[in-house]
Parts: C-alpha cells; structure tokens; sequence
C-alpha cells in the first residue's frame, strides 16, 4: 500500500512538473495532456487535480477534456498499439472484413488488448492512406494495402 | 559521376514500403560499385505507384513503380540508373497521361523537391509570393486575394478574400491565423501531402495571411493521426526561423509572424472551425454557435482567419502570378484549381489538381481508371463521411461546388471514394449514422441523439428484411429523422450527415427493400 501511494505521489509531482512547463502557453491543456501520456503511457486519474491545479482549472474541467478526446486514455496500452481504419475508402477496399478477422483471431474487440498485454487495437477514422487502402498505423508506422496474411505478418515481427 | 534517384517520404509511401526500397537501393549501389545519392521527396500523387522511384537523367526524370525492396536488383541489373528498360518503368514521370492531364498550382513543387529544402523552395518559385507581398499595402493583398475568386478548400467553399477582410477591419487585441489541419474525411489526403511534401508553401500562405490582416501568430491545429506532417512542419517552422523567414522581423522587412504546430487528439468534430477553436483553447472541441463568426471573434475572443491547409497553400501562387492567372482557371463560381483525391476502389488512386469543371465520369472512369478490383463501379462518396453517395447514372455532375449543390451532394474537401457493385448501401447509411454518433461533441440533441437513433433504424430495417418482413416504415422515420438533423444541427456533423444517408436511400433504392443484392457480392 505504502508502494502504492509513493508511485501516485511520484506520478503526481510528474504531472505537476510537466503542467508547469508549459503552463505559459496559451491553451496549454491539450499539449499538457499530449506530454503526460506521453511519459505514462494514459493519464493517470490521479494526475488530474495536479494538472488542474497547475492551469487553475476545476478537476471536472479537466476531466471533461481528457474523456472528451478519443487519444486520451486512462489506462496504459497494450506494449503495441495497432490503429485499423474504419472508414469509408478502406471499407472499399475491404477493411471491415479484414478487421473483423484481426479482432477474431485476437479474441478482443475494438480498444481491446490482448491478454498477454501485447496489442491493443484501436479503431481510427482515417489515416490519410485512403489510395493505398486498407490502412493501419503500427506503433505510428503507416501500412498501406494490406491484406490479412501482410496484417499477420506484421503484427508477429513486432517485438514481444 | 553521382546519379541522383529520388524515393518519397510521403506518408503513403512509407506505407507501401518506400524506406524499405531506398535502404535496398542503396545497399545495391554500394554493392556494385556506383556512386549514387537519394533524395526523399515529397509524392508526386500517384499513390498507385508508390514507392515510385525516379532517376534523373539527360531525358529527364524517369519513373520506376510500384517498386518492392525485393525487385531493386532486376532494376539494377536493367540500368535503371540510365533509363534501362524493365517491366515496372513508366518513362519520364511528367509524361505518364495521369500527371500530364493535371494543371498543378498548389502542388507545382510537390514530389518534385526535397521538403525541407529550402534552396529547392525558392530555386522552384517559392517565397516571390511573399516576396511581393512585402511590397504591397494589406489592401492590394486582400483585393488580390479577392479578386482570385479562391473560396474556402476545407468544404464550405466561403471566399477566401472576403474572410481575410473581415479580419482585417476587425477590431481586437491581437489577431491570429489559424489553419485547420484537422483532416478527418475519408479518402482526401491532399492536406497530409502538402505538409509532408511542400511545408514552406503552408506557412508561406499563413504568413501572408497574418501580413494581410495585422496578425503576429499563428496555429496549425493538426490531426494525431498525421505524426509525419507533425514532424516535417516542425522540422519546416524550424529552418524558416533560422533563416529569419519566420520571427520577430521576417526578410527584415519589420513585420514579425510566428507558426507554432498544435496536435489533437482524435476527434473528428474539431475539423469544425469552432470546434477546432475551442480545443485549441484547451477545452472539450465542442461547437459554437454562430454569430459571433471566428472572423469578429475567434481564437481566444479575438479577430481569427481560420482556413484549410489548401485555402492557404493556394494563397502564394496567386500573389506571385497575380489574381487573373488563378481565376482564368476554373468554371462558374469556381474558380482556380482544386486538388482531387481518388480512393478507395480506385485503379488509378492519388491525387489529381484541376480546374474545377471536369465531370464527375471523366475523373472516375478516365483518371481513376474504374475500380480495383475490375468490377463495376456502384457508387461514389463524394466530400468525405458527410458527402452524398453519388451513382453512375449521375456521373455527367461536373465538379463545381453549385453543381454538386444542385444534385443534393457536396465537394466539401475534394476527396472521392469508389466503391465497386459489392457495397452494401443499407450498411453505409448505418455507417454515416455510426460515425455521427461516434464523433458527435454531443452539444446539440439532433446530433447527439439523432444518430443513435438512425442507426437503430437502420439495424431494424436490417432484421425486417433478414426476417423477409416489410423494412419501409423505418425510412419514413428516417427521412423524418434526417429532416431534423439536417435543419436543426448546430454544426455539419449531424447536419450533413443526412447527405450520406439520404443519397443512399434515394439512389440505391434496392438495398433498402430485401431484394435479393446479395447477388452482386457472391
């Protein structure tokens, strides 16, 4: 329990001290929030009354921004993160089905992890990718013209 | 003597492998000896190709694609190096009929340049824009930009000239330039292209905007899902202020512009303008209402110009060859040229810059080349998530914003998707409502509840017709449905969300009644 609170307590002078550096921009929420996940891997629920606190915010102002956001999570991600696109030019290309297969054969569905905590898969609504689709960005690597056995490969030559 | 070979860094090329290619590429060359060097251009838009490769000779550039790293030795051992023929050569890039049909403005130098160059920039045209400008009152700048007839690229299609002179006799504390990078639509990528493969033409346009209309700052609000345009404007902001193009006191010339890159965060709704704003703020990107216009208003309260990635990139070519070049392109009300960008089921999938006016037919079947998969093309999404489902039977539609406005559809940012005959219509409907409902900031209740509720309808007529019964009454209620969306949405999410959905039920009317269409995907 005492390990508990000393991490939280480390987590929170953290987030302070990023909070802090850049709490003289204007608008400096959403960079804030981009730099302590950035050093977390989520934001931390705990971390909020310090980022508040810092930019003289109310939690719940804080709050409805991190949850607003579909980037911000408040759990770390799996140790890959696999964004599938969803929309429409990979659809025509037959990006549903292949994401259909990928969650299957994973045994999650979207925003899921595996259980062993390796992948997390993501829906994304457009990569940009849209001539050379389906689309996928690995670890903010971008896939273009996949097909399930290119996907497969892929995925095992990630590191475990 | 060193040969030069050019392999793109553009995003949609990494995707396919280009890294791969110009690692092997060298690999090759410094196994056999040969003295060669690569530049990472920008994409010449011919996504279909990538990675294209291209090699420079005393014919000119000549182009190699879609190359594998695995293929790299059979071009070696052709003499790709000096033009050698090989199965995958295309001859000289500005030759092959797709790049030859275009009138390239905005994207001139696209692909043709290393993007961080910033001798190539001005070896190929850039900064006499800016040049120009700096010896111009705001006035002339604004009256040019007007006179250009360049009207909003983001979507809404609102004249460029007429914002920016809003801004300009606005009063606040400080004014900002915002550029909306956010580019959620499916299959348009002309913004991504332009920020990975021209960058100084971006901020070129944004510093003349903030010398136009008295503003010392400005933002890119760019999308998460972009994290190589992040790192190549961060990398192009860097060198202009290094080279005193950007700062307190650009080209000496005593005015003083500033760019700095803001990243989102995933939501699709902060490509609307206000919505951008507030999140740019640092709040939850939910929409405003309007009045007041973020040109009166904007960022932080004060007079903000808030346009597309595009809208400014058009700006610089128009002040280097004055308003009447740009405007004698075009046709109707649309003047100048607009980057068309081909997805999906495409054959020929890229991006094709062209005056407005071609027909929606000409861009599918001759530059598009038809679908993929060589079957025959169904629909077309024309405008992204919110644009209408155009059919074939509508395809003589010639691309001009009042001509899509007249048949029920929208151009929006230039993006078009293919489908071929295997697309279901019933389930892109209860996408479009999916979507909405996914992205909605979830302000105003026609939106926020209306799209849940549209995808109950859709699922329900899903299982009617799987049960063989009777699906119509659920359309009724979705037309009802689309009516209050469309007129009492605060923004274009549940606004235009009833294009897709509407065009689809009106179009394709067989995917909505049971019939056996099926048949088609089997």
């Amino acid at each position: 329990m005492a390990a508990a609170d000393e991490i939280q307590s480390a987590q929170q002078a953290t987030a302070r001290a990023i909070a802090g550096a850049h709490s003289h921009r204007e608008g400096a929420l959403l960079p804030i929030l981009h730099a302590v996940q950035e050093e977390f891997g989520c934001i931390p629920p705990q971390t909020i009354p310090a980022i508040a606190d810092v930019l003289n915010l109310s939690r719940a102002e804080v709050h409805g921004v991190v949850s607003f956001y579909h980037d911000f999570r408040d759990t770390p991600a799996g140790r890959h993160v696999v964004k599938l696109c969803r929309a429409e030019a990979c659809q025509a290309m037959g990006g549903a089905a292949l994401a259909e297969q990928l969650l299957e054969d994973l045994d999650t569905g979207w925003s899921g992890t595996t259980a062993d905590g390796r992948l997390t898969i993501e829906p994304v609504y457009c990569l940009g990718l849209c001539a050379c689709a389906p689309a996928a960005m690995i670890d903010e690597k971008p896939h273009g013209r996949l097909d399930a056995a290119r996907l497969t490969t892929l995925l095992s030559e990630l590191a475990p | 003597m060193s040969i030069t070979l050019y392999v793109p860094r553009d995003s949609a090329a990494l995707a396919v492998g280009a890294d791969q290619v110009a690692e092997r590429i060298r690999a090759e060359a410094s196994a056999r000896g040969v003295e060669i060097s690569i530049i990472r251009n920008g994409s010449r838009g011919m996504i279909w190709l990538e990675p294209l490769v291209e090699v420079e000779t005393d014919e000119g550039r000549l182009a190699y694609g879609p190359v594998t790293a695995d293929q790299v030795p059979s071009l070696f051992d052709a003499g790709f190096l000096t033009g050698g023929d090989h199965p995958l050569a295309h001859g000289p890039t500005e030759d092959i009929a797709f790049f030859k049909r275009q009138t390239r403005l905005t994207f001139a130098r696209c692909g043709l340049t290393d993007p961080l160059s910033l001798a190539a920039y001005r070896a190929h045209g850039g900064l006499v824009g800016l040049e120009r400008a700096l010896t111009m009152t705001p006035e002339a700048i604004l009256e040019t930009v007007t006179q250009s007839g360049l009207r909003g690229r983001g979507g809404a299609g609102f004249p460029t000239g007429i914002k920016w002179r809003t801004v300009y006799e606005a009063q606040g504390p400080r004014k900002y330039i915002v550029c909306n990078a956010d580019e959620g639509d499916s299959g348009t990528f002309s913004d991504r292209m332009i920020m990975e493969g021209d960058p100084f033409l971006l901020l070129e346009g944004m510093i003349l905007a903030g010398i136009a209309v008295g503003a010392e700052k400005g933002y890119i609000y760019l999308r998460s899902e972009y994290p190589h345009a992040i790192d190549t404007m961060n990398r192009a902001i860097r060198i202009l202020k290094d080279n005193n193009i950007l700062g307190d006191d650009l080209l000496n010339a005593h005015k003083a512009f500033d760019v700095e890159v803001r990243v989102g965060a995933g939501a699709y709704v902060c490509g609307e303008e206000t919505a951008l704003l507030d999140s740019l703020e640092g709040k939850r990107g939910v929409v405003r209402a309007k009045p007041p216009l973020p040109a009166h208003r904007g960022l932080f309260g004060c007079p903000t110009v808030i346009n597309n990635v595009i809208s400014l990139a058009s700006v610089p070519i128009i002040l280097a060859q004055g308003a009447d070049f740009y405007r004698d392109f075009g046709m109707g009300r649309s003047r100048g040229t607009i980057p068309i960008q081909l997805a999906g089921n495409v054959r020929h999938g890229g991006l094709f810059e062209a005056g407005f006016g071609m027909t929606l037919g000409e861009i599918i079947e001759e530059i598009g080349g038809g679908t993929a998969s060589g079957r025959p093309v169904k629909a077309v999404q024309v405008g992204g998530p919110l644009g209408a489902y155009f059919p074939p039977a509508l395809f003589d539609t010639p691309f001009d914003y009042e001509a899509f406005a007249a048949r029920d559809g929208l151009i929006g940012h230039a993006g078009i998707v293919v489908f071929d005959d295997s697309v279901d219509m019933l389930a892109q409907a209860r996408f479009a409502f999916e979507f909405c409902a996914i992205e909605s900031c979830g302000k105003c209740t026609p939106c926020r509840i209306g799209a849940v509720r549209g995808v109950e309808l859709a699922d329900k007529a899903q299982s009617d017709i799987a049960a063989s019964g009777d699906p119509a009454p659920h359309y009724a209620i979705m037309r009802d449905l689309c009516e209050t969306m469309k007129f009492g949405s605060l923004c274009a999410l549940g606004g235009f969300t009833p294009y897709p959905v509407l065009s689809a039920l009106n179009h394709f009317p067989e995917d909505f009644s049971g019939e056996p269409r099926r048949q088609a995907a089997e």
